[in-house]
């Protein structure tokens, strides 16, 4: 719960303007973006995110980085995954 | 001594290392704390204490939101998931933190309907799915958490699900760095700031700490180098005399936060007037509850919580641990009637605690620093 993981927004919903579909390491589910209302969002955008939350846009370097430790880590990030593939955000 | 080729970037570590020893005043000792508990996961992932010169010590804070969780509260959660008509549903990360009488998984192997959930909001779906049982989400953690939380009870409200509430343990950093700040038996240099926490509240709340104790802080991300790199800012500070609060993290951290984030907080919660943290004990104005507006959504409102306070195992040095008074590996059971297997303090429990991180990661450590000292 405690991972911050960038996700890369593919889709935007016009039924529900809080939520977003991202691509995670290939997992791609639904999350909240209401936390970034200020923002403008947009596929291709990058957004770290805290238990289907996106807290803070970020930029494709710092995503990618982000990425490479996370992947480094192991276990934690894999445990991360998976629940994330669980979840059913609606 | 040999450098441990632990990261792709090892030979910025090491003329980041050898700008932070260029630092280091003669006979002087540093002592810095990284609050959170993921900074303490990287440290000893990657060995970066072997980097560093000895007068320097890093020493792990407070921040693992599953580690400050007192027995009495986890009691409480599963007295609420005991009731028949309740489903408690939690982040993995708390299954196994011991209560009085056993953890979320001894419950579930009891009867108890505990579910594991990624995020709050899969909680609402398990509610609307279920509309004749009671769905209580076991919210934790900090600032960065929080806004969630709040997020998933405005979306229960907006949906008018009467059947979801949440036990809310959240905890403000503040609070904590404050009670370690007046603790007697610390002294300590400066601060790593938590980063992810600091998307939430940016770098603004931290300003006391330069101010009024004189001491500085920057905020950190959570690769090796950003901690090095954000060393390296603290004793540049310190070597200039300054103490101020630096960012480190600004691609991610704004120094005013997510206003958004604080907002929905503040709509939906409000401070208790005091919370006991594991270890640390009573601290005034640290954590949160829902506010009375939103009762409908707060299982302490909701169900007649025992409340009863529990005092940590005798054998347990998880408050030392979470002080920085203790390392991990000097408390009594570390390693021995304590592991991650089978944990009696919290801090062996979550991969971001102290004990957990330098059980999995430490000693390997040492026997390389071992290796590597010897030729």
């Amino acid at each position: 719960m405690c991972l911050g993981i960038p996700g890369e927004i593919v889709e935007l919903m016009d039924d529900r303007p809080d939520l977003a579909k991202v691509d995670v390491s290939g997992v791609r589910r639904a999350i909240n973006i209401g936390l970034l209302e200020n923002e403008k969002l947009e596929p291709g955008d990058w957004v770290l995110i805290h238990v289907g939350f996106a807290l803070s846009k970020i930029d494709k370097d710092e995503a990618k980085a982000a990425l490479d430790f996370l992947e480094g880590i192991g276990q934690a990030y894999a445990d991360e995954l998976a629940a994330l593939a669980d979840s059913k955000i609606e | 001594m040999r450098f441990v080729d632990e990261f792709r970037d090892a030979e910025k570590a090491q003329a980041l290392a050898a700008q932070i020893a260029a630092l280091c005043e003669p006979g002087r000792q540093y002592k810095f704390m990284e609050v959170c508990g993921g900074h303490t996961h990287t440290i000893y992932k990657h060995g970066l204490e072997d980097y560093l010169p000895e007068s320097i010590t890093l020493v792990h804070g407070p921040g693992c939101p599953v580690c400050v969780i007192p027995m009495g509260r986890v009691d409480d959660a599963i007295f609420i998931a005991r009731q028949p008509d309740v489903i408690l549903t939690s982040f993995g990360d708390m299954m196994r933190v011991p209560g009085s009488h056993g953890a979320f998984f001894d419950a579930t192997a009891q009867g108890a309907d505990i579910r594991m959930v990624y995020s709050p909001l899969d909680s609402l779906k398990i509610a609307r799915q279920n509309p004749d049982r009671r769905v209580v989400f076991m919210a934790i953690g900090f600032e960065t958490t929080a806004p969630s939380s709040a997020m998933t009870v405005l979306r229960a409200k907006a949906e008018g699900l009467e059947n979801f509430s949440i036990f809310c343990n959240h905890v403000t950093i503040i609070p904590a760095i404050k009670a370690i700040l007046d603790s007697p038996d610390l002294r300590l240099d400066g601060f790593i700031g938590p980063g992810h926490v600091s998307t939430v509240i940016g770098c603004r709340p931290y300003e006391f700490i330069a101010g009024d104790y004189g001491k500085p802080l920057v905020c950190a991300g959570f690769e090796p180098l950003d901690l090095l790199q954000s060393i390296y800012m603290l004793m540049l500070q310190l070597k200039e005399g300054r103490s101020e609060v630096e960012n480190q993290y600004s691609r991610v951290v704004p120094w005013d936060g997510n206003p958004k984030a604080l907002q929905v907080i503040n709509e939906v919660m409000e401070l208790r007037p005091y919370f006991e943290w594991r270890g640390l004990g009573f601290i005034s104005h640290s954590a949160l509850r829902v506010r009375e507006s939103y009762a409908a959504f707060d299982a302490e409102r909701q169900f007649l919580v025992p409340g009863v306070r529990v005092a940590d195992p005798k054998a347990c040095q998880c408050g030392e641990v979470l002080k920085g008074v203790l390392k991990p590996w000097e408390c009594k059971v570390f390693g021995t009637a304590c592991t991650p297997e089978t944990p009696i303090g919290t801090c062996m429990v979550s991969p971001e605690g102290a004990c957990a991180a330098y059980y999995n990661f430490g000693r390997f450590t040492r026997e390389r620093v071992k290796e590597a000292t010897r030729t």
